[in-house]
C-alpha cells in the first residue's frame, strides 16, 4: 500500500508522468513534485480554501484529492489560469481594488471567483458572498473581493462575454 | 521639529500622497507568482518534524528515539541533551516592566514540559512526510505533573507553582491610582459596573509560521528565510543564541502570508532548526502544521476585567477603577514580554475621555495553556471594550443617549497636548468630530427610528458605538528602554539609477498591508517622480538600513518619514548636479514627472535618465570639483512623544434572532484619524480587514481548553473565523489629524480596527438585547450565550 505508484496526468496542459506516494496529497505533488508553488496548503482538512484547484473542470481542494486520485485526469492552478488568460480581467480587479493582501488566500480565491463567474454570469453580492464562503482571508475582510468579482461580472456584461 | 511648509512635497501638484495608488506588488500575488517561505528549496535541504508534549504540564521521565533513528531518510533526532552546546535559553523580561519575572524557554523542553504542544524531540529528515513518520515512532516516557490552567485561581496558596524557582505564579503587576478615585465614586450620580470575559483566540495566519535556517561553516554564515516582520531583529536573536557573529547572519524575508504581530516572537522550533542547520551543515525548513500553529503560535487577549465608571448628572464621566487578570501560558515571549498586552489595558482603558480619577490593579498569571502575546490591537480590543460597554451602561442608567455621554466625556479639543490619568501623553485627537461625522454618515437618528419600529414587529437591532485611541509610531519607549534590541528608528536609502529609475530601500517590512506602495508613492512625490518608476526593496537585512521592521503601526509614520527626508535629500543632490551641468541655480530647478525642469516656466532641461548617464558614464564632462552623490540615506525616530495616539469612532449596526441567538451583522461604519493619509485605498483596506478581525473575537473565535489544558478546537474546522458570507459591509471615512512631530505626518492605522470592532459589537448586541433585559459581556457572543442571556436554555 505503501509502494510508489505510477501516475499519469495533465497539469495546465503539459503532460506529467511520475512515481508517487500513495499518500501524497495533489496539492504536495503539485509543489513538491512538478514545482507549482503558486497552488497554497493552509489547513490541510478542506477548510480553509487556500489549495483551490480544478480537476477535469471541477473546481476542488487540492489537499483533500490524492495524486494517484488523478490517473488521466485534467488539472488546472493558478498558473495555468493566469497563463492562458482565462480570469486575466478577474485578476487585474484584484489589483485594482486591492482585493488582496498577504496574497496567500488570493489563488484559492481567484479560481472559485472563476467558477462562480462561468456558472452565474452576474451574480448578486449575496451569492459572491456565499460562493466564497469556503475561502478563509484573514486580510481582507472581504468586501474589497466581493467588489472584485463584482466588477468583473458587470464588465463581462457590458463586453456581452 | 516640523517643516511643513508652503513648499512641502506634500503640498506639490505632482504629489502622490494622498492618492488611492493600486499596489505594483500585488500582480504577482493575484498570479501565483509570489515567494513565501515554503515555495523556497535549497540544495541538500532537510525538512524538521517535531515530537510534541501532549501534556498542558509533565516531567519528561526517558526518551527513546531508537525507532526513528532507524528509519530511512532519517538523518538526525535530537532532544535538548543534544542542543545544550547549541543554543543558549532565553527569558522574556524587559527592565522597564518592573517586577516581571520569567523562566528560561529552551528550543526543546529541558527536562519537562509547560503546555501541550511544547516540542521535546526534534527529527530531521529528507521530507517533511518521514519526519513526522518518524516522531510517531518516538517513545517518550512522561510523568504528569498537575496542570495550572485556571488564571482566576494561578495565585491561590494552594495552586501549584509551575515554575517553583520564580516562587509563584504572578509573573508581572501593575497598579495605578491617580486622582481620587474613592471620592469620586462617592459622589458620582450614577456607578455602573460589569465583569467582563474576553476570549483567548489566535491569528491564524493562513500561512503558518515558516523559517528556513541555512548555516554555512565554510564561512561561518548563517542565512534565514523568514516570514516575519522584523527581519534586524530576528537577525540580533539568532547569532545571541546560537553563539554566532551577528555580523554573519543574514534574514531574508519575501512574501508573508500573513502575520498581525504573530511572527514578531521567538518560538522554540523556530529556534531549534537554527540549532539544527548549525549542527548539521545543511539546510533545514520548519514549515508549522494548522495544529502546530493553532498549539504553539501565540495567543492573545485571554483577559477577566471587573470595571466599574463613574457619571455626573449631566453625562460626564469622573472615574474608572478596574481590576484586570489574565493568563499568558506558562511563559512570557521573548523578547517583547508578556506583559506588554495587560500594560496597554491598564494605560489606554477610557482612554479617549477627560476623567481624572483612575485606578488600575492587574495582574499577569502563568499557566499551562499555550503562550500568549501581542497580536494586533495589544490590549487595546480589551481597553476599548470595557470602556466603551460602561459608557453605555451609564448612558442606559442615566437615560441618555451613548453618543452624547461620549460628547460630553471626551478630552476638550482646546486641552492638548494631554496627559491621561495613566500617564499616556495625546498630542492630538479628533474625537469629537469623529463621531460626529460618524453620526453623520450612519444616519444615526433614522437608524434609531427605525430600530422603535422594528422592536414593535419582534425585530431586534441594536446600534453599538466605539471611540478609539490606538498606540503607533512607538518611540524607543516602547521597547529599547526595556534592553531589547529591537529598533524603534528606521531608515530609508534611496538611490538614482543610471536609467532615471529610483531603488529604495526601507527597514519597514510588507505583509501585504502596502507598504512598499506607500514608500514609493512617498519617495516619487519627494524627488518628482512616478511611483511606478520607484523600485523598493524590504526585508533582507544585507540590503536595507537598519531598522525595526513592521509592528505597532509604524510603517508608515516611521518608514514613512524616513523615505520622505531620504527622497528630498536626493532631489537636494540631483539638482545640485543638474545646476552644475546646466548652468543653473539649483534653486531655479525642479523635477516633475523624472524630467529636471525650469521651476517657473516648467520647462523641460533634461531627463534623469540622462543626468544617469552624464554621471554615471560620462563623469569626465562634468565640471571640475563636483562629485555627484545620488545615493542618499535618512533615518527617522519619534522623540518628542512616546506614542503617536490615533483615534477612531466605530459603529455596528447588527441584528439578534432572539429565538435562535444568532446575530446578523447588518453594517458597519469607521471615521478614523490617522493623520496624514498616504493612500486612501489602502487605509479603507486595513480598516476593513482589523474590522473583521475585531468582529471575530467579538462573535466567533476562541482557542477552548478543556481543565486538564487540553486545546480542544485546533483546527480550521472547530475554531471559527470570520468568512465572506457574515461579514458586513464596511463604510470607511476619515478626519485628518496630522502629527506635528514629523513632516508626513502620518499615524499608524494598521490597527484600529481590530481595537474597535469588539466593543462596537459588544454594544451593539447589548442595545439591541436591552428591551429584553438581557446584557452579555463574555465574548465571544455565540448563540448558546445569547439564548440564555435571554433566559432559554
Amino acid at each position: 500500500m505503501t509502494a510508489p505508484i505510477i501516475v499519469t496526468l495533465t497539469v495546465n496542459g503539459e503532460p506529467v508522468s511520475q512515481a508517487v506516494e500513495p499518500r501524497l496529497t495533489l496539492v504536495d505533488f503539485l509543489r513538491e513534485a512538478i514545482g507549482l508553488k503558486g497552488t497554497h496548503v493552509g489547513c490541510e482538512h478542506g477548510v480553509c480554501g487556500a489549495c483551490t484547484l480544478r480537476l477535469d473542470g471541477v473546481t476542488v481542494r487540492g489537499c483533500l484529492t490524492l495524486a494517484v486520485q488523478c490517473e488521466g485526469a485534467t488539472v488546472e492552478t493558478i498558473e495555468g489560469m493566469t497563463e492562458s488568460g482565462a480570469m486575466k480581467d478577474l485578476q487585474d480587479e484584484f489589483v485594482e481594488r486591492n482585493a488582496l493582501q498577504c496574497g496567500y488566500c488570493t489563488p484559492g480565491m481567484l479560481m472559485s471567483a472563476a467558477e462562480l463567474l462561468e456558472r452565474n454570469a452576474m451574480p448578486s453580492r449575496e451569492e459572491i458572498r456565499e460562493q466564497l464562503s469556503g475561502n478563509y482571508c484573514r486580510c481582507t475582510g472581504y468586501q474589497a473581493i466581493v467588489d472584485a468579482i463584482e466588477t468583473t461580472a458587470r464588465k463581462r456584461g457590458a463586453l456581452g462575454r | 521639529m516640523n517643516d511643513r511648509s508652503a513648499m512641502s512635497v506634500l503640498d506639490k501638484p505632482n504629489s502622490y500622497i494622498g492618492r488611492s495608488v493600486p499596489r505594483p506588488n500585488a500582480k504577482r500575488l493575484a498570479q501565483g507568482r509570489a515567494t513565501y517561505v515554503d515555495d523556497i528549496v535549497l540544495p541538500r535541504m532537510v525538512h524538521l518534524a517535531f515530537c510534541r508534549s501532549p501534556y498542558a504540564h509533565a516531567e519528561i521521565l526517558s526518551i527513546d528515539s531508537t525507532a526513528a533513528l532507524a528509519l530511512p531518510g532519517v538523518l538526525r533526532v535530537v532532544t535538548m541533551a543534544d542542543l545544550q552546546d547549541y543554543c543558549t535559553p532565553w527569558v522574556g523580561v524587559l527592565d522597564h516592566l518592573k517586577g516581571i519575572k520569567s523562566a528560561p524557554q529552551w528550543p526543546l523542553a529541558n527536562g519537562k514540559a509547560f503546555f501541550q504542544g511544547e516540542p521535546i524531540v526534534a527529527v530531521a529528515a529528507t521530507s517533511r512526510a518521514i519526519a513526522e513518520d518518524a516522531v510517531d515512532l518516538i517513545e517518550v516516557d512522561y510523568k504528569e505533573l498537575p496542570p495550572v490552567t485556571d488564571m482566576e485561581t494561578a495565585l491561590d496558596p494552594d495552586t501549584p507553582v509551575i515554575h517553583p524557582e520564580l516562587g509563584d505564579n504572578l509573573c508581572f503587576e501593575r497598579s495605578i491610582d491617580s486622582g481620587d478615585v474613592d471620592a469620586a465614586f462617592a459622589e458620582a450620580a450614577v456607578v455602573v459596573e460589569e465583569t467582563f470575559h474576553f476570549n483567548r483566540h489566535t491569528g491564524v495566519t493562513l500561512e503558518p509560521r515558516s523559517i528556513i535556517c541555512d548555516y554555512n561553516p565554510a564561512d561561518e554564515t548563517l542565512t534565514l528565510h523568514m516570514s516575519v516582520q522584523c527581519p534586524h531583529m530576528s537577525k540580533n536573536l539568532y547569532a545571541k543564541h546560537l553563539g554566532l557573529d551577528e555580523d554573519k547572519v543574514r534574514v531574508i524575508c519575501k512574501d508573508v502570508g500573513g502575520s498581525f504581530g504573530l511572527k514578531i516572537h521567538t518560538y522554540s522550533d523556530e529556534m531549534a532548526a537554527g540549532a539544527l542547520t548549525v549542527m548539521l551543515g545543511r539546510p533545514v525548513k520548519f514549515i508549522a502544521d494548522r495544529l502546530e500553529s493553532f498549539t504553539t503560535d501565540i495567543h492573545a487577549r485571554d483577559h477577566r476585567v471587573t470595571a466599574k465608571m463613574a457619571f455626573t448628572q449631566d453625562g460626564e464621566i469622573t472615574a474608572v477603577e478596574m481590576d484586570d487578570i489574565t493568563g499568558i501560558g506558562p511563559y512570557s515571549v521573548y523578547p517583547r514580554t508578556s506583559g506588554i498586552e495587560m500594560n496597554q489595558v491598564a494605560n489606554l482603558t477610557a482612554g479617549p475621555y477627560k476623567h481624572l480619577n483612575y485606578r488600575v490593579r492587574a495582574r499577569v498569571v502563568f499557566q499551562n495553556k499555550g503562550v500568549m502575546c501581542q497580536y494586533r490591537g495589544v490590549g487595546h480590543p480589551i481597553a476599548v471594550a470595557v470602556g466603551e460597554a460602561l459608557i453605555d451602561k451609564g448612558a442606559a442608567a442615566l437615560g441618555m443617549d451613548p453618543a452624547e455621554v461620549r460628547r460630553r466625556s471626551f478630552i476638550p479639543d482646546d486641552a492638548y497636548p494631554y496627559t491621561s490619568p495613566s500617564g499616556a501623553i495625546y498630542e492630538r485627537q479628533s474625537h469629537r468630530q469623529s463621531l460626529d461625522k460618524l453620526v453623520a454618515v450612519m444616519d444615526y437618528e433614522a437608524l434609531r427610528r427605525e430600530q422603535r419600529v422594528l422592536r414593535e414587529r419582534g425585530i431586534y437591532r441594536g446600534i453599538g458605538f466605539a471611540s478609539l485611541i490606538e498606540v503607533t509610531n512607538p518611540s524607543p519607549a516602547f521597547y529599547g528602554v526595556g534592553g531589547a534590541r529591537i529598533a524603534s528608528q528606521d531608515g530609508c536609502t534611496i538611490r538614482l539609477d543610471p536609467t532615471g529609475g529610483i531603488t529604495c530601500a526601507t527597514g519597514v517590512t510588507e505583509q501585504g498591508q502596502g507598504t512598499e506602495t506607500i514608500i514609493a508613492q512617498i519617495a516619487a512625490s519627494a524627488v518628482g517622480v512616478a511611483p511606478g518608476q520607484v523600485r523598493v526593496i524590504t526585508g533582507d537585512t544585507d540590503v536595507v538600513p537598519y531598522g525595526g521592521g513592521t509592528w505597532a503601526s509604524r510603517g508608515a509614520g516611521i518608514g514613512g518619514e524616513a523615505a520622505l527626508q531620504a527622497g528630498k535629500e536626493l532631489r537636494r543632490n540631483i539638482l545640485e548636479v543638474a545646476g552644475a551641468i546646466l548652468q543653473s541655480a539649483p534653486e531655479s530647478l525642479d523635477i516633475r514627472d523624472g524630467e529636471i525642469v525650469d521651476a517657473k516656466s516648467g520647462n523641460e532641461r533634461m531627463p534623469l535618465a540622462e543626468l544617469g548617464r552624464l554621471v554615471y558614464f560620462r563623469g569626465d564632462t562634468l565640471p571640475e570639483g563636483l562629485q555627484p552623490e545620488l545615493v542618499a540615506t535618512k533615518h527617522y525616530v519619534s522623540r518628542s512623544y512616546p506614542f503617536a495616539f490615533t483615534n477612531a469612532a466605530h459603529a455596528c449596526l447588527l441584528e439578534v434572532d432572539v429565538e435562535t441567538g444568532l446575530v446578523k451583522l447588518l453594517k458597519y461604519w469607521v471615521v478614523e484619524d490617522c493623520g496624514t493619509v498616504i493612500n486612501p485605498l489602502l487605509v479603507a483596506e486595513q480598516t476593513r480587514g482589523g474590522v473583521v478581525q475585531g468582529i471575530g473575537a467579538a462573535l466567533y473565535e476562541e482557542c477552548l481548553y478543556s481543565p486538564e489544558g487540553q486545546m480542544i478546537n485546533g483546527s480550521m474546522a472547530d475554531y471559527l473565523l470570520p468568512m465572506a458570507a457574515e461579514m458586513p459591509e464596511i463604510f470607511v471615512d476619515h478626519v485628518t489629524t496630522p502629527t506635528e512631530t514629523s513632516e508626513l505626518g502620518a499615524k499608524g492605522v494598521g490597527e484600529a480596527g481590530t481595537a474597535g470592532a469588539p466593543g462596537a459589537v459588544m454594544n451593539a448586541i447589548n442595545d439591541a438585547l436591552g428591551p429584553l433585559d438581557a446584557r452579555l459581556s463574555h465574548m465571544p457572543f455565540t448563540p448558546d450565550k445569547i439564548l440564555r442571556a435571554l433566559g432559554k436554555t
